[in-house]
């Protein structure tokens, strides 16, 4: 899940400086979760825009803000409050906010900071953090992210600046690479220090056009898909004779791959 | 003779270390270098030392070639990514700096500028393989170079770990950092000879040369905030009293001749010195004589 916190109302204050009507919105997925954007929290907020002089032409809290269909649907019997207002905030993750900034034809304003990605309970339990690297080390480390761990990001080991376990930025914060040996050392695996790692990776992970879903895709971008049958994928094995010789495991091509993702 | 063909030839090297200054003042960076040269073997030149902005590394280990004193030029991946620390790299060649060092780079967020991003896109390993790359003609990317250099590649190694962890992780990084490619090691400054011998046992077996790290101290103060704050460092409570009972007068007398018996009593034990001197790089002939060098 993605953990937010809701910004200080003073910053959300500042960006509807000349904005007299506002829309809100929340979200009972993540930011629920997180105490930043359920129902509760968007009934406080209406509150508080109010007690400053605004207002609120509606609020609307949805299931998952990330998904623009969810959005567009769950919007459908709001459009004259939406109309009435000049900006609409929204208190989610980054996620939520760019979704709903892509799906209304108005100023979209963030109510809150995504932090980071949480635990996976439903609120931020643990403190292991996945950095969506796309190259995932974990086995390497124990099971313990050197990309979150560590301040430095470090791949290849520990630097100098760990002080009785702690890392150099804060007395308060472990070094990840102590963790990391420890846990290594607990399950027998001490052997994983030596891994040589190659230098990582940072080209943006695009997700894989498989990963969409067509239906949600053609929801999401009306007019942009057809009935027309998919074309034919370019020289595709099945297509040849030899299609048999492909080997196990390869790729196979997509059965109804998506059209216009770039 | 070049610090390479000192530590290759199994001769005691002797290197120091200063750090360019805040602005465009090379003043104290050639009184340096005239007072250094023809002494010591090679000097490093800091990168941004600490994380404080200060004139480029790599000018001013061109400036120490220009001058006659053979420069280390320190490299760390805090503030570039591998496509500018490459072509750092081949630009430092290209002004003929020979002796590289690579470091991970502190956390922007303990210098002056604790806002910045730090970039740590390669680490200290990660680098090396990349120096190691460059001197075989190739980039990271296996696109063949047009002219090579040909490095002599070192890293740093810290002595003194005050957790299992943090001992065995030093060891286990500095076997990769001589697979990946370090020719040499200099440490973190070092003032207990004891625990400096068992750590010599220990990587005794990597056949790499390791230079110690020297310090002189400049009062008690100054090795009591060391202890609390350097990680790495751990200066024993007798030294830090001998320093405390010296008269003020005599406090710098007293620091440099400590420097000096440390260095007597490890220059046996390894294969090389590397003093820091911290604002004092023109006393560091008179250590050098006073150990004996």
């Amino acid at each position: 899940m993605l953990y937010s916190e809701q910004k200080h109302f003073d910053e959300i204050i500042a960006y509807l400086e000349k904005d007299k009507n506002v829309f809100i919105m929340g979200c009972e997925g993540c930011a629920q979760s997180s105490g930043s954007g359920g129902p509760e929290q968007v009934a406080e907020m209406k509150q508080k825009l109010t007690e400053a002089g605004k207002n609120v032409t509606g609020t609307r809290n949805c299931d998952f803000l990330c998904s623009k269909a969810l959005v567009k649907s769950e919007l459908r019997g709001r459009v004259e409050q939406l109309k009435a207002a000049d900006a609409v905030l929204v208190l989610t993750c980054g996620v939520g906010i760019q979704a709903v900034a892509a799906s209304i034809n108005k100023p979209v304003y963030p109510g809150c900071n995504t932090v980071n990605l949480g635990g996976s309970r439903g609120e931020w339990e643990g403190t292991e953090r996945c950095f969506e690297c796309g190259q995932c080390l974990l086995y390497h480390t124990g099971g313990i992210c050197p990309l979150t761990a560590c301040t430095k990001s470090l791949v290849s080991g520990a630097c100098g600046g760990a002080n009785k376990g702690k890392c150099e930025i804060s007395k308060d914060r472990d070094c990840g690479w102590e963790l990391i040996y420890n846990r290594l050392k607990e399950r027998g695996l001490l052997s994983r220090l030596d891994d040589m790692m190659k230098p990582l990776d940072h080209k943006k992970i695009m997700p894989r056009p498989e990963m969409m879903s067509l239906a949600r895709y053609g929801l999401e971008n009306p007019g942009k898909v057809t009935d027309k049958p998919a074309p034919p994928p370019a020289p595709a094995p099945a297509a040849t004779p030899k299609a048999g010789a492909a080997p196990a495991g390869a790729p196979k091509p997509a059965a109804n791959p998506p059209k216009e993702v770039k | 003779m070049s610090l390479q063909s000192k530590l290759e030839s199994g001769q005691f090297a002797i290197s120091c270390e200063f750090g360019p200054l805040k602005g465009t003042d090379t003043h104290e960076i050639k009184e340096n270098i005239e007072v250094l040269k023809g002494k010591v073997d090679a000097a490093n030149v800091t990168d941004q030392q600490s994380s404080v902005m200060r004139l480029s590394g790599l000018v001013t280990a061109a400036l120490c070639v220009q001058g006659g004193l053979e420069p280390i030029f320190q490299v760390t991946c805090r503030d570039r990514n591998r496509i500018a620390l490459q072509s750092d790299l081949l630009g430092a060649w290209v002004m003929g700096i020979k002796n590289v060092l690579a470091l991970t780079g502190d956390l922007p967020a303990l210098g002056d500028h604790p806002q910045a991003k730090g970039v740590f896109d390669l680490d200290s390993v990660t680098l090396l393989q990349a120096i190691t790359s460059l001197n075989e003609g190739f980039d990271l990317s296996m696109n063949e170079l047009k002219g090579k250099p040909d490095f002599f590649p070192g890293a740093v190694v810290k002595v003194e770990s005050n957790t299992e962890a943090s001992e065995e992780l030093q060891i286990a990084k500095m076997r990769k950092k001589i697979a990946a490619g370090a020719r040499f090691f200099q440490t973190q400054a070092v003032y207990d000879p004891v625990s400096f011998g068992k750590f010599m046992k220990r990587v005794e077996k990597f056949k790499t040369p390791v230079m110690v790290g020297i310090i002189p101290l400049k009062n008690a103060g100054f090795a009591r905030f060391m202890n609390a704050n350097v990680a790495g460092i751990r200066v024993p409570d007798d030294l830090i009293q001998q320093m405390a009972a010296a008269a003020k007068e005599d406090r710098e007398k007293v620091g440099l001749q400590m420097a000096a018996d440390l260095i007597k009593k490890m220059k046996p034990m390894c294969q090389g010195v590397h003093i820091m001197a911290i604002g004092w790089e023109k006393k560091v002939p008179e250590i050098m004589a006073m150990a004996g060098l």
